[in-house]
């Protein structure tokens, strides 16, 4: 291919290329607060692969459309850029600028190289600012994308977390709740409680709440359900751990526990589990 | 036509849900249920749903209708068995058998009447 059918933006980064790649990399240093020498490296490199995709994707200068094929390469190292960002704990901005900051060298050389052609110039100006915009908000939504994705793997391993059924004394199962009850969580917890009685042939349930934040309607009903629900399995359930707050809360809000055993403490649940299953337990004399 | 067995054991009467209940199956086993227990003066009725893995909200009320009717005829119901899938679905349905008793199994049923029940 000869000079005269490259797109400008294609011939001035092969013309000022080393150039470019250390103005690029000042700019790009001055954002960053402070920055370990690797990772001085990792940018350099990434920034070098970013410039020869940009000049191969850009080389014929027709296509200004940034999800066509050409585009692949360059798009697919935005995005491995971006989601190692995301992962790292860059913030949106830096994330942007990595695209942005070309910008400034990349003008200042089409001013050198165009000089003589001012409408030219302006032209050449405006395609590649668009194209150069494209490229960052393409780099934002991949950013976005992966930092969705962490929260919805988060969010997955905390409800699988946060529900375990243990089991106390024969036929006794305990379920601390920890955190918000929505009907996803409640869903997995009557499950998993269901469950446990099949397998233990448990008799009594004690659900402790000392580890949910709020109660408000919504939540009492659910647990209500996983109640309603284990009894329907010959278990009985006792509700430990409500706190102060939570009790005056409960009634203000008019939610009727009156079916349902309640008591303060784990302890005082797990008394009440032991003699309805007919088990005593006593302090041995000598401890006194 | 195709029937839900009824079986005597001493003043209880055991019902063994194995198939599939359909609507008409389910009137039939209250028609069938309500008499035995006045034939045999029985004081206790088993239900055992451990195969039933489908349930709706009619059969679910079915249970609970049956349970009244009993209590109302001096026999006690406690249903047996019944899978975590179901007491869900159950509960979803809004029916929360609140006059029924419930046990896990056959032999837990068994030992709440003579423990509990029956005494």
């Amino acid at each position: 291919m000869s000079g005269s059918d490259q797109s400008t933006l294609s011939q001035i980064i092969n013309k000022f290329g080393p150039e470019l790649l250390q103005e690029w990399l000042n700019s790009l240093l001055t954002y960053a607060m402070k920055r370990e020498a690797s990772a001085e490296r990792e940018l350099e490199r990434q920034c070098e692969v970013f410039l020869r995709g940009l000049q191969a994707a850009a080389a014929d200068g027709q296509s200004q459309d940034i999800e066509s094929r050409q585009w692949e390469d360059v798009r697919q190292l935005l995005m491995e850029i971006s989601q190692l960002r995301a992962r790292h704990g860059f913030s949106p901005i830096d994330t942007a600028n990595f695209v942005f900051s070309l910008k400034q060298p990349l003008f200042s050389k089409l001013r050198m190289h165009l000089a003589d052609q001012p409408l030219v110039l302006a032209e050449e100006t405006w395609t590649v600012s668009t194209l150069l915009d494209k490229l960052g908000l393409f780099t934002i939504e991949c950013y976005q994308k992966s930092r969705e994705q962490i929260i919805l793997r988060q969010q997955q391993e905390l409800l699988e977390l946060s529900t375990p059924v243990v089991q106390l004394w024969k036929n006794v199962l305990a379920l601390p709740l920890i955190g918000t009850l929505d009907s996803a969580r409640t869903q997995v917890v009557m499950e998993n409680l269901l469950q446990k009685i099949v397998e233990t042939g448990a008799s009594i349930a004690i659900i402790d709440i000392t580890g949910v934040p709020t109660v408000d309607t919504l939540v009492a009903q659910h647990l209500l359900k996983t109640v309603a629900a284990a009894r329907l399995m010959g278990a009985d359930c006792i509700i430990s751990g409500i706190r102060p707050q939570i009790a005056q809360t409960i009634v203000h809000l008019g939610v009727n526990l009156e079916d349902v055993v309640t008591k303060a403490t784990l302890a005082d649940a797990f008394v009440i589990a032991l003699q309805r299953t007919g088990s005593t337990i006593s302090y041995s004399t000598a401890s006194h | 036509m195709e029937r839900i067995p009824i079986l005597r054991m001493g003043r209880l009467l055991l019902v063994t849900i194995q198939v599939d209940m359909h609507d008409k199956l389910a009137m039939t086993l209250q028609d069938d249920l309500t008499m035995r227990i006045v034939q045999d003066n029985a004081k206790g009725v088993l239900i055992d749903i451990s195969a039933l893995d489908i349930v709706d909200s009619f059969i679910g009320r079915m249970i609970g209708n049956t349970a009244a009717m009993a209590r109302i005829l001096d026999a006690q119901t406690v249903v047996v068995g019944m899978q975590p899938a179901v007491a869900i679905t159950l509960v979803e349905l809004g029916l929360r058998l609140d006059g029924v008793r419930t046990a896990l199994n056959v032999e837990r049923g068994m030992a709440l009447f003579e423990n509990v029940l029956l005494k």
